[in-house]
Order: structure tokens, then C-alpha cells, then sequence
């Protein structure tokens, strides 16, 4: 299929006033038709390749503006190859149309898909934002070509760049209002592919008496078939390309017989996810892991012995071994690649400065649930960082059976902390974890904290003793985001968080799973 | 015969093949054994003439009390001897480890259950049943009142998932997708058993008891027995498709059999006998445990181990003229035939098989239900839309009974490698062609018709099958069929009086664990009575 020349049809005089024989009002409508389809059509792609491009390579004022230059530039190119297009411009046309349903239907998911394979990416993407704006450059000199004659050359600029302006506004309203929340890049894609496509099937449907019509019709079902099933596979071409479901690069993903671990970095920002649930942010996590630590270890007057449950990336172990009186910590996180991961990858080596390797932390990878269960020995403070309720199995790690377990682990002058989820999102979740340390014989009190990345943040600390909770905190010096006056500030909860009545969590009521999942459902609408 | 069945079979396995073939698993054999009772240890001594060998003398042994039958209700008998201080009995059992029904196997990721896997908070009048669960830590105190139950034990939320109409929803009844009147004819339903489950008969017995023995004998209930539970909603007017669905599955589950085929009593009892006796509002719950109920079997048989005698059967029985109990037994390690002379025999063995050993047994009338359970391991934990992944799944679109998770209970990752333990109930059709079926299948067919049964519930465990084991239970359960009430062979179990006491499930018809405990305890303490021995009842 060649788009610069038709071989076969006669050529007929380049400047010749009214094209083939047979023309209605029809064609012509289905024609100024196309040319809304197309010019929204070819909005979206540009829209498209410039979020994708700002999601992958961060920076969005630059990947906008660079993509949106080289794509504009682009139809310039095609504009100025129009006039090599001799003969059967409306066959190009629709060989045009075919080839754009195709490169703009599969974008998204293609950028996706290659993000991960590609050696450069931006090679990649401006290659085919080239493409595809040549491509769509050639639409409108050809429609005008093809419409000449049909209409006086003053009605016909005046549609043709109506209903070119008129797209573009609808694709740039619907880009950010629907398409993008609604459908998701990928399905954007394909829908809009499907769109050309229809043009250039309508457009051969109607020709199909005065000219054979097979194989462009055969290549434009194909085309359109590709995208059908790309539309239906959309979920999982999703699911299978991470970074179309981060919105942020991935540098490390990784599927354990545990969970999902999932790293991502845009600029200097590192994150992880476990199951596509942020863990931490590189940017803030100082915030949450001193609040999470020192509240605890600043109310033990020398912590020897230290248990951690969960924290496998090594970033509570970092802030723990700060304190030159603990000797020994031992740290449970289910899953071994996690912990390895920590220990070996250097950025993030970097970021818990090594603390997994760290010769007074040993690390056992098991089921904590389990591991209580059969544990002995007395830990001066205990950190339970569990990932957030979200299902049974987690909800079991926050029962009053798993609290009276640590509790025998604990210390008489012992404090635990434990992460509580937010006390501003769900209160009655973050009061369920107190009320239910309090069932296991415990004493409780709450904080909270402001994480950028999290939003407002909860703990719960505990301890046998009551006198413990209610002392104030010695804290080191040198933190980032602690001091005695901060730390105060956290124990302060106002109405809107403030503590209310809740059920204990048991192993049989799961009440904390139930009481979560409503919670936030609720916030995320 | 032989060929009709060969060619059910193939297409069977046919369809379950194309089955397990569109969820991507094809041809794939998976490692597994096929187990099931020792048939031939069963069959062992067709030929023998043992009233002959009886007369042939030989060295004996003496015992207080012969038991023979290591099941929960021998288990029970010998548990119920210790606890009273008697320690002169032995307990026979023909295969290598007692349980019975209640038996269970364990590989590297889990243990797991062979058989029965759960039993539910007993009634305030289950006394020794309490007394027991007391001192195997399964009730750890006691809290305004009532029992307070071990949470470890409980079996914890999620209890139940059904998959229906595409997604996995809590429960085993529909939520949605229900026309009005499915959901009034489910109301109805549920008052109308709740109504049974509060009634009183004019002896002053509740209507429905657990154990079943305690239960009222007015007429206004046992009455029920005479039709069957199918016939019974009918004329009740519950007709409602999910309403007969869930009810079916019910049926299957603690009886084997259909609801044509169940006494409308035994059907009834099932939602009206329970009344769980338990502090912090978990009466209705269930105590589960990773290997099921071969938890209780075990530490039932760990109190009574220097008394077992595994691997031997008993042959043959006759009260003496002078008192006492001649008895043969095989013992099918040594090869060797034994002679016990016991002052008493508790005969703690289904009916269909005691008929042969002791004369005067009848089981006319009593019919069995054929089983299949299979452990599958995973490498992974299923998943699937809608509610997470829960103790008991089950399929509203299968025939069969679902599966429970055997790590559920012990771990807090759900994502790891687990051991289903899947159940289905041999119930359509005549229980013999069944049994027949079941035992000519082999195990790759087996295999295929479980896989396919279990990715079309969970195609996410595509590719996480690592191995099927299957089990099949020839005379899995007894059937509780109308008239059972007053069936004369089950009475005349319930009426032995010494030297030879019978202690079964059979003879509450129910092949329960609390029904078998029972009538263990119950025959026990016929014994210890028998024999003059002074105890405090535990009833």
C-alpha cells in the first residue's frame, strides 16, 4: 500500500475541477463529517503522547510543550508531502486513515508496553509522535482536495476549518473530563483508533459501487479488529504494564509468591508499592518512620532488645539503630525478596543506609502471625509496621489474640508502636486498633502525624505500664522532623479525629477490615 | 455393566478435560495419589469361617472392655473409660491410624483434612462434648457464664464465600440477582426454622436437640420423618430456585445425600438444632483447625494411646454363657489371627459392617453415601472478584461442594502456597452405582474433573496447581432417609445392652462428629454401669 502515489488509477490532471463521477450530498456530508473525526482524533493522539510522556519522563511543562512542538511540526511535514500525493486522493486519504487508526489506536498501550524494553525511550516516543503527525498532517490538505469542486473554495476553507477547530475543542474538553478518568489512556487509544477506522470503512462502504474496494476494506477490518481486541484486553495490558498503571516509571517490579513489590522513581523521587499500595515515599518517609520510631524508643530509657514486625525495607531498622543502647533487633518480614531487595538494591541501600546488613539486626522472613505465636523472649519496644487492613488475612496481624501475643513478647517496661492507618480518613479504624490493644491488657494512646505522600497519619503506641505512655519522650538529636514540641503536638487530636466508641478486632469479627474497606471507600468516592 | 460405566466415565472425563482445556491447564497431569479405606484389609477375611476358628482354641488375651473401631465413637468409648479412671480396655482398628472419618494428612505447606474439617460450637446440652473441648484447651475460661472458646480455634472471619453470578459474595445465600419473592420465600424460610429451632415438645425436650437422642419424641415432630425434605418445601411452598439451591447444598454437606432422599426431620434439624452455648456472641461459629477434625480425633487418641491396637480387625464376636464376650480379631500386621475374652465389647463400627461379626446385628434399611475429597496444593492462594478469599468457598454453579483452605486459620498471608481441601458428595442416583462409579474412576480422571471444577471458580489458580491427592469414602456418611426415626435396625443399636454395647453415628443416623462423640460416651458409661464400675455421668 503506498500513500505518496497511486500506480494503478489514471492520473488525471493535478488541478482537475470536480472529481469522480457519482458524487451525492451524502458523500460530501460524511466527508465534512470526517473531518470533525479526524481532527479530534488527531488532538487526542498529541494529547496522549504528551500525559504519556510527562507520566514516563516527569517534567510535564517540557514533555508537554517539546511533544506538542514536534507533533505540530510533524503535520506540518505531512502538509508540505501532500503535494506529492497524485491521483487517487481519496483512496489516500482512506490508506491514510487506516494507518493512523492503527499508530494512534495502539500508542498508549505500545508506549506503555515498550517503556520497559525500550534503551531510549524518547527515541521511541518522538518517532512516533512524528509519525503520527505527518500522518495526520496529510488529512486536511487532502480533504480539501477531495471536497473541491463539491463546494465554493470560500464555504469549503470556512468548514473544513470549522469542523477542524470544532474537534479540536471537543477532544481537548474530553481528554482531561472523561476520556482520562473514565476510560484510561489505553482505551482513549483504541476508542479514537476505532474512530478513524470508521471513517475510512463508512468511506469505502459508500464507494463500494463504483470501484473495487476489497483489500482496503479487508486492511481496515483488520485494523479495526486489533484495536477491538486491544479495547478488550486494555484491563490487562495495563495490569501487565505497571507504568501505565503508576503514572510513574517503574525501576524494579517484581511479583513474589507474597505480593507484588513494585519501585518507582520521577525525578528524585523514589516509591514503593506492595499490591499498588504506596509503602513510602523517599520524600517524606523520614517523617513517618522518626514518628514511627522515636515516640517509642524515646520512652525506654536504654532499648537493648528491639522487635520489628514488618518493615522489610530496612527504613524503621535504620532509625532504631541511631540509638547507640540497642544491641540486638530482630526484624519478621514475610517476604525474603523484600528483605533482599533492601539489602542488595544500592538505591535503596542508600536509602536505609544499609541498616538490613547492619550486624546487630538479624532478619527472619516469616508470617508474623505465626511467628508470635511460637517466639520467645522480652523486647524493650516493639514496631509493628503491617501493611493497612485491607483484607482478612493483613486484619488478623491487628487482633486482640495477635496483640496478646506481642504483649508477652513486650517488656514490663516495654512500649510497641503500632501503624494504625489514618485517623482522619478512618477514624473508626484508627480507634479500633486502641480500643482493641486495650482488650489484650494493654495500656494505648494514639498520635498522628502529617505525611505529604499518606495525608494525615496514625500510630497507636502501648505499653504494660500506663506511666510509660503519659511520659514525655527523650528524643535525639539531629532529627529531621522531630523535636520535644512536635512530638508533643502529635498526641493532640482534634474533634474531627477525635477518639470514639469501637468494637475490639477479634480473629472471628474481623470488625478492623470491615470498619476499613467502608472507611475508605468512602474518601476515594 | 462394566462397559456402560467405562463409557460414562470417558465422557465425563471428556467434558472436564475441554473444561480444565479452555481454562489454559489442557492435558496437564498433576502428581497425586489415590487413596480411600484399606479394601483389601476389608475384605480380607471373606473366607474365613470364624465361628469355626471362634471354636478352635488358642491363647487368649483378657480384657476389661474391648473396643472395635478406632473411630470418633471408639475414640470417644476409650476417652470416656480414661476419664473415669478404667484403664483396662483395648481399642482395635483396622488401619494403621485411628480417626475414622475424622482422619487427615500434612506435606510442607500444610496439614490438612481427609475427612469431616469442622465442628460447630455445641449446644449447652452437648455436656461431655464441652467437658471434653475444656480439657483439650479448645475452651480456654469461661466469660459471663458461658464457655469462651479459644480464638486461635474459631474458625475466623472470612467464614463463607459463594461465587455466584461472576463474583465471590459473603455467605452461602445469594445477596443479589434474587427476584421478591426468592427473598420473601428465604424470610419465611429462615422464621420457619427459627420457629423449630425455639419449639419445645410436650415432653419438655427441645424439637430439635444436638446430640439428636435429646431431642423431643412429640409426635408433632417426629412426624416429619415420614416424608421426605423435597416433599416437605413443596408443600410448604418453598420453591424458590436459590432458596432449594442453598438448602440442597446444606443437605450434601452434613448428610451426603439430596433432599429427596433426606427425612424431612434430619432435614429441619439441620437449621433448627443449633444453638451454640459460647460467650462473646460466637455461638453460631464453628471451631476449625488446619487438619480438621483429626485435631480432636488425635487428642482423643493421645490420651488413650497405650490401648490401641492398630491394624487389627475384629472377626468375629459371641457373648459367652457364663458372661463376657469371646471375640476374634485379625491382626493384619502379624498375619495372625488373636482371641480376646472381654467382660464387655463396644462395638464402635458402622452397622453395615458389624452385621457380619456379631449375630443379631441387622442394617436393613441403612444406606451409605459415597464421598470424594482431594487435597489440592497451590502455589498460591485463590483469589477472584468480589470478597477476598474466605474458610469455606463454594460455587452456586457447581455440583459439587466447594473447598476450604487448610492454612486459614495459621497464616496472615494470603498470597502464599496453600492445600485446598475440595468435597464433593456422591449423592445423585442410587448410592451402589455411585460407589461403583467412584471406585473405577482413575486417578487422572479424577484429577481433571477436580481441576476443571476448581478453575472455573478460580481461574486465577491457573498454573498454581501443584499436585491432587484424592480420597474416596465408599460409605462415607449415613444417610438419614425417612422413617429413620423408627427404622428397627437402628433402634435395636440404640437398645444393645451388655455384654455388647454399640456405639456409633449410626445410630443417631447423622454421621456427625458430635452425633459419633455421643454415643461413644453414651456406651462407655452403658459399660462402666455393666460392669459395676462407679462413675459420675458426663451426660
Amino acid at each position: 500500500m503506498s500513500v505518496f502515489s497511486d500506480d494503478e488509477a489514471p492520473a488525471p490532471a493535478s488541478d482537475s475541477p470536480v472529481p469522480a463521477e457519482g458524487w451525492s450530498r451524502t458523500h460530501a456530508a460524511i466527508l465534512l463529517l470526517s473531518v470533525l473525526v479526524v481532527a479530534t482524533c488527531g488532538l487526542i493522539y498529541e494529547l496522549l503522547a504528551s500525559t504519556l510522556a510527562s507520566y514516563l519522563l516527569g517534567d510535564s511543562v517540557t514533555q508537554f510543550s517539546t511533544v506538542i512542538g514536534t507533533y505540530l511540526f510533524a503535520m506540518g511535514v505531512g502538509s508540505y508531502l501532500s503535494r506529492f500525493v497524485r491521483g487517487d486522493e481519496l483512496g489516500t486519504f482512506i490508506r491514510v486513515e487506516v494507518m493512523i487508526a492503527m499508530l494512534g489506536g495502539w500508542s498508549a498501550a505500545g508506549l506503555f508496553l515498550a517503556y520497559p524494553l525500550a534503551d531510549d525511550f524518547r527515541l521511541l516516543l518522538y518517532a512516533l509522535v512524528l509519525l503520527i503527525g505527518m500522518l495526520v498532517g496529510l488529512e486536511i490538505p487532502l480533504l480539501i482536495r477531495i471536497l473541491r469542486g463539491r463546494f465554493a473554495f470560500r464555504e469549503l476553507v470556512s468548514n473544513v476549518l470549522t469542523y477542524d477547530y470544532v474537534g479540536a475543542l471537543i477532544a481537548s474538553l474530553a481528554f482531561p473530563l472523561f476520556l482520562v478518568p473514565h476510560l484510561g489512556m489505553i482505551r482513549t487509544g483504541m476508542v479514537f483508533g476505532l474512530a478513524n477506522v470508521a471513517v475510512a470503512i463508512a468511506l469505502l462502504l459508500v464507494l463500494r459501487e463504483q470501484r473495487r474496494v476489497g483489500g482496503d476494506l479487508l486492511a481496515s477490518a483488520l485494523v479495526a479488529v486489533s484495536l477491538i481486541v486491544g479495547l478488550c484486553l486494555a484491563e490487562r495490558i495495563q495490569r501487565y504494564s505497571e507504568v501505565a498503571y503508576y503514572g510513574e516509571g517503574v525501576i524494579h517490579a517484581r511479583s513474589t509468591p507474597y505480593q507484588r513489590i513494585v519501585l518507582t522513581r520521577r525525578g528524585g523521587e523514589l516509591r514503593l508499592y506492595l499490591n499498588g499500595n504506596l509503602q513510602f515515599s523517599s520524600r517524606d518517609e523520614y517523617r513517618y518512620h522518626e514518628a514511627l520510631v522515636w515516640p517509642v524508643l524515646g520512652r525506654v530509657a536504654a532499648p537493648r532488645h528491639v522487635l520489628i514486625l514488618g518493615g522489610g525495607d530496612g527504613l524503621a531498622a535504620r532509625e532504631v539503630l541511631k540509638d547507640k543502647s540497642v544491641q540486638h533487633i530482630d526484624l519478621v518480614d514475610l517476604d525474603p525478596e523484600m528483605t533482599r531487595m533492601f539489602r542488595q538494591t544500592a538505591q535503596l541501600v542508600a536509602l536505609n543506609r544499609g541498616s538490613l546488613s547492619d550486624p546487630r539486626l538479624s532478619v527472619t522472613n516469616a508470617d508474623a502471625f505465626r511467628w508470635v505465636r511460637q517466639a520467645r523472649g522480652s523486647y524493650d519496644a516493639v514496631l509493628i509496621d503491617f501493611p493497612d487492613p485491607t483484607e482478612y488475612s493483613l486484619g488478623k496481624l491487628y487482633t486482640e489474640s495477635f496483640y496478646r501475643e506481642v504483649s508477652r513478647l513486650l517488656a514490663p517496661d516495654g512500649v510497641m508502636v503500632v501503624q494504625s492507618t489514618s485517623p482522619l480518613v478512618a477514624p473508626r479504624s484508627y480507634w479500633t486498633v486502641a480500643s482493641t490493644l486495650e482488650a489484650s491488657g494493654l495500656a494505648a494512646r494514639g498520635y498522628h502525624v502529617y505525611v505529604p505522600s499518606f495525608g494525615e497519619w496514625g500510630y497507636t503506641l502501648a505499653a504494660h505500664d500506663p506511666a510509660r505512655l503519659a511520659s514525655a519522650a527523650v528524643l535525639p538529636a539531629g532529627l529531621k522532623f522531630l523535636t520535644p514540641a512536635a512530638e508533643r503536638l502529635m498526641f493532640d487530636f482534634p474533634p474531627d479525629m477525635a477518639r470514639r466508641a469501637t468494637p475490639v478486632n477479634r480473629l472471628d469479627n474481623q470488625a478492623l477490615v470491615r470498619s476499613f474497606s467502608e472507611e475508605w471507600s468512602h474518601y476515594e468516592g | 455393566m462394566t462397559l456402560d460405566i467405562g463409557r460414562r466415565g470417558v465422557l465425563a472425563g471428556g467434558l472436564a478435560a475441554s473444561l480444565a482445556g479452555c481454562a489454559g491447564e489442557g492435558d496437564k497431569r498433576w502428581p497425586g495419589k489415590l487413596l480411600g479405606a484399606d479394601f483389601d484389609r476389608g475384605h480380607a477375611l471373606r473366607d474365613l469361617d470364624p465361628a469355626r476358628a471362634l471354636a478352635e482354641t488358642g491363647p487368649e488375651e483378657r480384657v476389661g472392655v474391648l473396643i472395635a473401631g478406632g473411630g470418633v465413637a471408639g475414640l470417644a468409648t476409650g476417652w470416656r473409660l480414661a476419664e473415669a479412671g478404667f484403664d483396662n480396655f483395648t481399642l482395635l482398628e483396622l488401619e494403621d491410624e485411628p480417626g475414622g472419618n475424622a482422619r487427615g494428612g500434612a506435606n510442607t505447606v500444610s496439614a490438612f483434612p481427609w475427612g469431616a474439617h469442622y465442628l460447630p460450637i455445641p449446644n449447652r446440652e452437648a455436656k461431655a462434648l464441652i467437658h471434653m473441648l475444656k480439657q483439650f484447651g479448645m475452651i480456654i475460661g469461661e466469660e459471663g457464664g458461658a464457655p469462651l472458646y479459644d480464638p486461635y480455634q474459631i474458625c475466623a472471619d472470612l467464614e463463607e464465600r459463594l461465587f455466584w453470578q461472576g463474583a465471590w459474595q459473603e455467605g452461602l445465600y445469594p445477596a443479589t440477582g434474587l427476584s421478591a419473592d426468592d427473598s420473601a420465600q428465604r424470610d419465611r424460610f429462615s422464621a420457619a426454622m427459627a420457629a423449630f429451632s425455639r419449639a419445645t415438645g410436650r415432653d419438655g425436650r427441645p424439637a430439635f436437640a444436638s446430640p439428636m437422642a435429646l431431642s423431643s419424641r412429640d409426635e408433632t415432630y417426629t412426624a416429619l420423618d415420614g416424608g421426605t425434605f423435597a416433599a416437605w418445601l413443596d408443600q410448604q411452598h418453598f420453591t424458590s430456585g436459590p432458596l432449594r439451591a442453598y438448602i440442597r447444598y446444606c443437605c450434601r454437606d452434613d448428610y451426603g445425600a439430596e433432599l429427596e432422599h433426606v427425612s424431612a426431620w434430619a432435614g429441619i434439624r439441620y437449621f433448627a438444632c443449633r444453638r451454640g452455648w459460647a460467650a462473646r456472641n460466637v455461638s453460631d461459629r464453628e471451631l476449625v483447625w488446619p487438619e480438621g477434625n483429626t485435631r480432636l480425633s488425635h487428642d482423643m487418641a493421645k490420651r488413650i494411646a497405650p490401648h490401641i491396637c492398630p491394624a487389627q480387625s475384629l472377626v468375629h464376636a459371641a457373648p459367652q454363657e457364663g458372661g463376657g464376650v469371646l471375640a476374634l480379631a485379625y491382626d493384619h500386621k502379624a498375619k495372625a489371627l488373636r482371641r480376646y475374652r472381654a467382660d464387655a465389647l463396644v462395638l464402635a463400627m458402622p452397622q453395615f459392617v458389624a452385621r457380619h461379626l456379631v449375630a443379631g446385628i441387622s442394617a436393613q434399611g441403612l444406606t451409605y453415601a459415597p464421598w470424594v475429597v482431594a487435597n489440592i496444593t497451590t502455589s498460591r492462594c485463590p483469589e477472584g472478584p468480589g470478597v477476598p478469599l474466605a474458610w469455606d468457598n463454594v460455587s452456586a454453579a457447581s455440583d459439587h461442594l466447594g473447598y476450604v483452605v487448610a492454612t486459614h486459620q495459621t497464616a496472615s498471608g494470603a498470597d502464599g502456597p496453600t492445600v485446598l481441601t475440595w468435597y464433593t458428595a456422591l449423592s445423585q442416583g442410587k448410592p451402589e452405582d455411585q460407589r461403583r462409579m467412584m471406585l473405577t474412576r482413575p486417578l487422572a480422571e479424577w484429577q481433571r474433573l477436580i481441576a476443571a471444577d476448581l478453575l472455573a471458580m478460580n481461574p486465577d489458580l491457573t498454573g498454581a496447581i501443584q499436585s491432587i491427592d484424592v480420597w474416596r469414602w465408599g460409605h462415607a456418611m449415613i444417610r438419614p432417609t425417612p422413617g429413620f426415626l423408627t427404622n428397627p435396625a437402628r433402634l435395636a443399636g440404640e437398645a444393645l445392652s451388655g455384654p455388647v454395647f454399640h456405639a456409633h453415628s449410626d445410630i443417631s443416623g447423622l454421621s456427625l462428629f458430635e452425633e459419633a462423640h455421643y454415643r461413644g460416651v453414651l456406651a462407655a458409661e452403658a459399660t462402666l454401669s455393666f460392669l459395676d464400675t462407679p462413675y459420675e455421668s458426663l451426660l
